[in-house]
């Protein structure tokens, strides 16, 4: 079978779109323009090093590792509960985790400002059961729980999928041996599923980490993150040079992060190099 | 313990619900404002369609999902017969850059795409979108037929040209039809991921085009007008009435779930959407 020449337009497609525009963005990083054309420089990696940046960066780092462990500790009872039902009820469960992701998600964040307004719909609620009021919209705390929202059923998802594959007698060859619930989750059932744990964590963290929508309209564009700032450079302030240093230092932190989990996973998903 | 775990699931269903129920509610809200409720009134419903704005939103947000997703598809086919061909080296070569808009971030797609159209002095617009989504929209095309192609039995496409078959009677009677399962989920998985792109989508387009995701981006910070609430509620119930006719029809044909492996299916087709936001 000689037919490898077929995938040459899509390498032609590849370079033009995929290839090229990466090294757009690195040669645009790493040059400044002068009179007669361009010049290497690494200003723009500098001025990255200014406390404001950097504090953008720990900001948009913290905030999505606070997601990630609250998907986690949350996502992970529903992924159990959900792989221990029956068959017919199970189907329509992954149907209802799937569901609300079939309506776009920029609405479905801006339903949270309805909610979560001062005069919306959770205060309103709060007031008519005589509770304080809950004033968090525009708040770190509302960047958080919108990334929540969104994310949350890619931590349940693969979670589940991995703990339904479990083979049932391992668990109860583990309870016949004399293991008691806890001791049975913590040695046999959450060791089987790290798998899933890990693309879950994977699956949460990175969109959350470079998100941009959820922190302008949650956070009311006051609490910048990496995202808001690269945004910034290319769309109002026209510094192409340090969004595009800001890219790739995204980039990077998007490998590094990889990285460090495929250390840990067992079955690499096809991508070698990465 | 019982009644814990199904007050747990509740809990979680209805922080996955809640704001999906307030979008739906307020779509037959009176009152213009997101704050209060001014009665019930089906005058969104029937100012939709006559709202310049939304509909063309609408009809590039459904243009260039078809577009892009076929285009996809048919590059993804073609493409991946080539690429299952390779030596090993060129092979995991392409298979790694096909995974790089898979990887990356949308931001960073979306922005070295916009940093290419300028180079080359395009004018930001429909081709510009279109080229962009059809850009992200193959790499997942084609990571659902490798496998499919990998499955199948080597010898069939021989014997087929020892029967007398010409290379291309047998790509469409003994290849096509094996890897058929794979081209309908990644081509169903790109028409979805181009439906719903929003940051790919706002840093590509330009002078005047603009799909739904982008004209509820700019509306946010004005308020979004009541009409979008009830376009999403329609496009909802029909997402919604689909699911429900597509698995009665499984769920009569049990062979029928069992050969295309449809819950397996369903678990890649979600994971890959976690790119999207």
């Amino acid at each position: 079978m000689k037919r490898h020449w077929l995938a040459t337009p899509y390498i032609v497609w590849m370079v033009l779109f995929i290839v090229v525009p990466m090294f757009l963005v690195l040669f645009y990083s790493v040059v400044e323009r002068t009179e007669d054309g361009y010049r290497l420089t690494a200003e723009h990696f500098h001025r990255f090093v200014d406390p404001i940046y950097i504090n953008v960066l720990i900001r948009s780092v913290v905030l999505a590792v606070i997601s990630t462990i609250i998907c986690l500790l949350a996502g992970y009872p529903m992924a159990m509960i959900l792989a221990s039902r029956e068959y017919s009820r199970k189907k329509i469960m992954y149907m209802l985790i799937v569901l609300p992701m079939w309506m776009n998600f920029l609405l479905r964040t801006y339903a949270w400002m309805t909610l979560l307004e001062r005069k919306g719909v959770i205060n309103y609620v709060l007031s008519m059961l005589n509770l304080p009021s809950l004033d968090i919209l525009y708040t770190n705390q509302a960047v958080v729980l919108g990334m929540v929202y969104n994310f949350l059923p890619f931590m349940i998802l693969p979670i589940y999928s991995v703990l339904s594959k479990i083979d049932q007698n391992i668990i109860e060859a583990a309870q016949d041996l004399g293991g008691n619930n806890f001791t049975v989750f913590r040695r046999v059932v959450f060791p089987l599923s790290l798998p899933g744990v890990l693309s879950g964590i994977t699956m949460v963290f990175m969109p959350a980490v470079t998100t941009f929508v959820i922190s302008k309209l949650l956070g009311g564009g006051q609490f910048m993150l990496i995202g808001n700032l690269i945004e910034q450079q290319f769309l109002s302030s026209g510094d192409w040079g340090f969004g595009s240093a800001l890219s790739v230092i995204m980039m990077l932190l998007i490998l590094l992060s990889m990285g460090i989990m495929s250390r840990y996973e067992q079955e690499s998903g096809g991508g070698a190099l990465w | 313990m019982r009644f814990l775990k199904k007050s747990y699931v509740f809990l979680i269903f209805a922080f996955l619900y809640a704001p999906i129920l307030v979008l739906m509610i307020f779509s037959f809200n009176e009152s213009k404002s997101r704050g209060n409720w001014g009665g019930f009134t089906l005058k969104w419903y029937m100012e939709l369609l006559h709202d310049k704005q939304i509909m063309s939103a609408l009809y590039y947000t459904l243009l260039v999902a078809v577009l892009s997703s076929v285009i996809a598809t048919l590059i993804g086919i073609i493409a991946s017969i080539g690429i299952f061909n390779m030596k090993k080296l060129p092979q995991s070569i392409i298979l790694n850059v096909n995974y790089i808009p898979i990887l990356n971030p949308d931001i960073v797609t979306g922005i070295s795409l916009m940093v290419l159209f300028i180079f080359m002095k395009m004018r930001l617009g429909f081709v510009t979108l279109l080229l962009s989504h059809i850009t992200f929209n193959i790499p997942y095309v084609i990571l659902s037929i490798l496998p499919k192609l990998k499955q199948m039995n080597k010898h069939l496409y021989e014997a087929a040209l020892d029967l007398g078959a010409t290379p291309m009677v047998a790509f469409f009677k003994v290849i096509l039809p094996e890897i058929m399962p794979g081209i309908i989920t990644g081509f169903l998985l790109a028409f979805t991921l181009s439906l719903d792109d929003f940051v790919i989508s706002f840093f590509t387009t330009g002078s005047g085009v603009a799909n739904l995701s982008i004209v509820i981006y700019g509306m946010a910070r004005r308020g979004i007008s009541p009409k979008i609430n009830a376009l999403s509620t329609l496009m909802f119930l029909c997402v919604l009435m689909l699911l429900i006719i597509v698995n009665l029809r499984m769920s009569k044909d049990p062979e029928r779930r069992l050969k295309s492996g449809a819950s397996k299916e369903n678990g890649r087709y979600i994971s890959s959407i976690g790119h999207d936001i």
